[in-house]
C-alpha cells in the first residue's frame, strides 16, 4: 500500500514527459534530446526556486528552457530542413554538459520543494483516497495532463487537426490547417511538458541536484512513449509500470543482488518487442479479420513522424 | 574571392562554438586564455596525458570510421554505444578466460571485439529489415541492453573475489593487456588498429564496388532495390563492420585504458563518433583530425577542474555547440541558396 502510494509519486516527472512527448511525436516531430532536455529542465527548475525562492518561477523557468529546446529541433527541421534525429541527438549532448556546468554550484544543497496537499473529504476513501489523493499539487496536475492529453487528442477537433499534421500532412494542408504552424506549437507545447517533468523531478520527488539528477529518466520516457502507442493514457501506464519495476528492484535488491541495475532496463527490450508486434504481419492479418482490436493493439508511430513538410 | 567567403563560412560555426566557451568561462570568473591554454596542456602538454589522448583518439577514430559505413548505407546507428560495449564484454570474457602470450591475446582480444561488436549491430540489423523496427530504437534499446548486461556481469558471474563492487572486475591478466613502452600510455597496436581502420573504410567507402552499392542503398532504398541489388544483404553487411569497429574500439577500451570490464566501458565513445561523423559530413577524410581534437578536448579539460574553477563539462559542451553550429550553418546556407533560386526562377517567369 505503502509502495504503491509512493510508486504514483515517484511516477509522476515520468508521466509529464510520456504525455509531452507523445504530444510532440503526434505532430510529426520526434524530440530526441529528450534525456537531456530533462535533464536541463531538472537543474534549471531547482536553481531557479532557490534563487527566487518561489517554486512557481523554478517550474515556469523549467517549462521555457525546455519549449526552447524543442523548438530548436522544430525550427531546424522546419525552416533549415535538417535531420531533426541528428539535432535531437547534439541537442542532448549539449543539455547533458550544460546541466553539469551550470548546476555545478547547487550540487547535493538543501533548496525549495514542493509540499504535501491531501484534498479534504476525498483523501478519506478507504484505499483510493490514499493513492490517488493523498500527495502534492505536482501528482494531481500528471493525473491531469493524461486525461487533459487524451481528451484533446482524441476527442476535440483541434486534437483531429493534431493527428493530422503527424499522419498525413499534406491532407491537412489542404483542409486549410497551418501544418508547420501548428507543428511548432506543439513542440513548444510538449517541450513544456518535458520541462515541468524536469522541474517535478529535482523539487518534488528526488529533492535538489546533483550529478546527472535524473540520468537515464528521458530514454526511459522516449522508450515508453513507444511502448505506450503514441497515445496518453498507455504511456501513463507504462510510467507507472516503470515506477513499479524500480519498486519491485529495491524490494528484490536483498535477496537477489544484481537486480536493481538490471530491472530499470527492462522498458528498452519492451520498446523493441512492442515495435516488433506493431510491424508483424499475423497482427495485421489480426486486425483485419477484427477490426474492433485494432483500436487496442495497432499503435503505429505517426506516419509523417520526423520528415519535413513543404507547403506548396 | 568565393574561396575567402566560402573559410569565413565555414569558420563562423568555429567562432560561434569559442565564443559560447568564453562566455561560459567569463560567467564563472576565469581567464579564457588560461583555460584554452589548460585543455592544451592537459591534452597533450606531457608524454603520458598524450598517451592518453592518443588512445582516447584511436577509440574515437574506430567508433566514427564504423559510423562512416552505416551512415553510407543511409542508416543512423545510433547503437553504436552499444555496439562498444558489446565489444569490450566480449574482449573482456577472452582476457578473463584464456591465457596465452601477449601478441596471441592481443590479436583474441581484438577478434573477440570486433566480432562482439558486429553481433550486437547484426541484431539492431536484423530487427530492422526483418522486424521493421526503426535502427534508432533498436540501437538505443540494445545500448541499454548492453549497459545492464555489462552491470550484471561485473556483480554477477565475474564479480571480484570477495567483493561485489560496480567499481568493475578484477584487473585482467598482465598477458592481456595491450603492451605499451615506457612512460607512454598508448599501445602502438591501438594506434595501428585505428589508422588500418581508417584506411579500409575510407578506400571501401571511395574505390570499391561494395562502397558505391552500399551508397546507391544509402541513397535512396527504393531504387538500388529495382537495380537488383539485395539491399537486405547490404544492409546487413553495413550493420556488421560498422559495428565490428565500435567492438574493436571497445575492446582497446578495455585492453588498453581501464585494464578490466567497468559497467558501461564505451564511456560515452560511441556517442562521440556520432558527433565527430556528424561534423565530418560523414566523409571518412575528416574523421582522423576531428577524432584528434575531439580526444584533445576530452583528456584537457579533466585538467580544467585540477587548475581552475571550472568544470570539466565545458569541454563537452564546446564540441556539442560546435556541432549545432556546423549543423545549423549548413542549414542556413541551403535556405538561402534555395530562395535565391526561387528568386531567380521568378524573375525569369516574370
Amino acid at each position: 500500500m505503502n509502495e504503491l502510494h509512493s510508486l504514483i509519486a515517484a511516477a509522476a516527472p515520468l508521466v509529464f514527459a510520456v504525455v509531452g512527448e507523445t504530444i510532440t511525436e503526434k505532430a510529426g516531430i520526434i524530440n530526441l534530446s529528450l534525456e537531456g532536455s530533462l535533464m536541463l529542465s531538472a537543474m534549471t527548475g531547482f536553481a531557479v526556486s532557490y534563487e527566487t525562492n518561489s517554486l512557481i518561477l523554478g517550474f515556469l523557468a523549467a517549462a521555457l528552457v525546455s519549449s526552447l529546446v524543442a523548438l530548436l529541433v522544430a525550427y531546424s527541421s522546419i525552416a533549415l530542413k535538417l535531420n531533426q534525429v541528428a539535432v535531437g541527438f547534439v541537442l542532448f549532448q549539449l543539455c547533458v554538459d550544460l546541466s553539469t556546468f551550470l548546476g555545478n554550484s547547487y550540487v547535493r544543497i538543501p533548496g525549495p520543494s514542493v509540499g504535501a496537499l491531501p484534498i479534504p473529504l476525498l483523501e478519506d476513501i478507504p484505499v483510493l483516497g490514499r493513492l490517488l489523493f493523498d500527495h502534492n499539487l505536482v501528482v494531481y496536475s500528471s493525473f491531469f495532463a493524461v486525461i487533459a492529453a487524451y481528451y484533446f487528442i482524441f476527442r476535440t477537433r483541434q486534437g483531429l487537426d493534431l493527428q493530422g499534421i503527424g499522419e498525413r500532412p499534406e491532407a491537412a494542408h489542404a483542409r486549410g490547417v497551418p501544418v508547420n504552424r501548428l507543428r511548432y506549437m506543439y513542440a513548444a507545447l510538449g517541450g513544456s511538458l518535458v520541462g515541468i517533468a524536469g522541474a517535478s523531478y529535482s523539487l518534488a520527488v528526488k529533492l535538489g541536484w546533483s550529478f546527472q539528477h535524473t540520468r537515464n529518466l528521458g530514454w526511459i520516457a522516449l522508450a515508453i512513449v513507444i511502448f505506450g502507442g503514441w497515445q496518453p493514457v498507455r504511456a501513463a501506464a507504462g510510467a507507472y509500470l516503470f515506477a513499479g519495476l524500480l519498486t519491485l528492484a529495491q524490494i528484490l535488491q536483498a535477496p537477489l543482488p544484481g537486480i536493481a541495475q538490471v530491472l530499470p532496463t527492462i522498458p528498452f527490450p519492451l520498446m523493441i518487442l512492442t515495435l516488433v508486434i506493431v510491424y508483424s504481419d499475423w497482427l495485421r492479418r489480426l486486425t483485419d479479420r477484427f477490426p474492433a482490436l485494432r483500436t487496442i493493439l495497432a499503435s503505429e508511430p505517426p506516419a509523417a513522424i520526423g520528415t519535413v513538410f513543404e507547403p506548396e | 574571392m568565393i574561396q575567402f567567403r566560402s573559410l569565413l563560412r565555414s569558420l563562423t560555426p568555429v567562432g560561434g562554438a569559442l565564443a559560447v566557451a568564453v562566455l561560459l568561462i567569463l560567467l564563472v570568473g576565469e581567464s579564457p586564455f588560461a583555460a584554452l591554454w589548460a585543455i592544451v596542456d592537459g591534452g597533450v602538454g606531457n608524454v603520458s596525458r598524450f598517451g592518453d589522448t592518443l588512445t582516447a583518439w584511436t577509440t574515437l577514430s574506430l567508433a566514427a570510421a564504423g559510423l562512416a559505413i552505416t551512415f553510407t548505407a543511409g542508416l543512423w546507428n545510433i547503437g553504436v554505444e552499444g555496439q562498444v560495449i558489446a565489444g569490450a564484454i566480449a574482449a573482456s570474457f577472452v582476457a578473463r578466460e584464456i591465457a596465452a602470450p601477449t601478441p596471441v591475446m592481443v590479436v583474441l582480444t581484438l577478434l573477440a571485439g570486433f566480432a562482439g561488436g558486429a553481433v550486437w549491430a547484426l541484431l539492431a540489423g536484423l530487427l530492422k529489415v526483418k522486424g521493421k523496427v526503426n535502427e534508432i530504437f533498436g540501437g538505443l534499446g540494445l545500448t541499454f541492453v548492453a549497459i545492464s548486461l555489462s552491470t550484471y556481469l561485473i556483480i554477477g558471474p565475474w564479480q571480484r573475489e570477495g567483493i561485489a563492487s560496480t567499481s568493475g572486475t578484477d584487473p585482467f591478466p598482465g598477458n592481456a593487456w595491450l603492451p605499451t613502452w615506457g612512460d607512454l600510455r598508448v599501445s602502438v597496436v591501438s594506434i595501428v588498429v585505428a589508422v588500418a581502420a581508417l584506411g579500409t573504410v575510407y578506400v571501401l567507402l571511395r574505390g570499391t564496388r561494395f562502397g558505391l552499392r552500399l551508397r546507391a542503398v544509402g541513397q535512396n532504398l527504393q531504387s538500388s532495390a529495382l537495380f537488383g541489388i539485395a539491399n537486405t544483404r547490404y544492409l546487413l553487411a553495413a550493420f556488421m563492420l560498422g559495428g565490428g569497429l565500435a567492438g574493436l574500439a571497445g575492446a582497446i577500451r578495455v585492453t588498453g585504458f581501464y585494464h578490466k570490464l567497468v559497467p558501461g566501458p564505451g564511456g560515452g565513445h560511441g556517442y562521440l563518433g556520432i558527433l565527430i561523423i556528424l561534423l565530418a559530413a560523414y566523409k571518412a577524410k575528416w574523421i582522423a583530425p576531428i577524432a584528434f581534437f575531439f580526444a584533445v578536448v576530452a583528456v584537457g579539460a579533466s585538467q580544467l577542474p585540477l587548475r581552475l574553477q571550472i568544470d570539466a563539462s565545458l569541454g563537452g559542451i564546446v564540441r556539442s555547440v560546435l556541432v549545432l553550429f556546423v549543423l545549423l550553418a549548413g542549414g542556413w546556407q541551403a535556405r538561402r541558396s534555395a530562395i535565391g533560386q526561387r528568386r531567380a526562377t521568378e524573375e525569369v517567369e516574370a
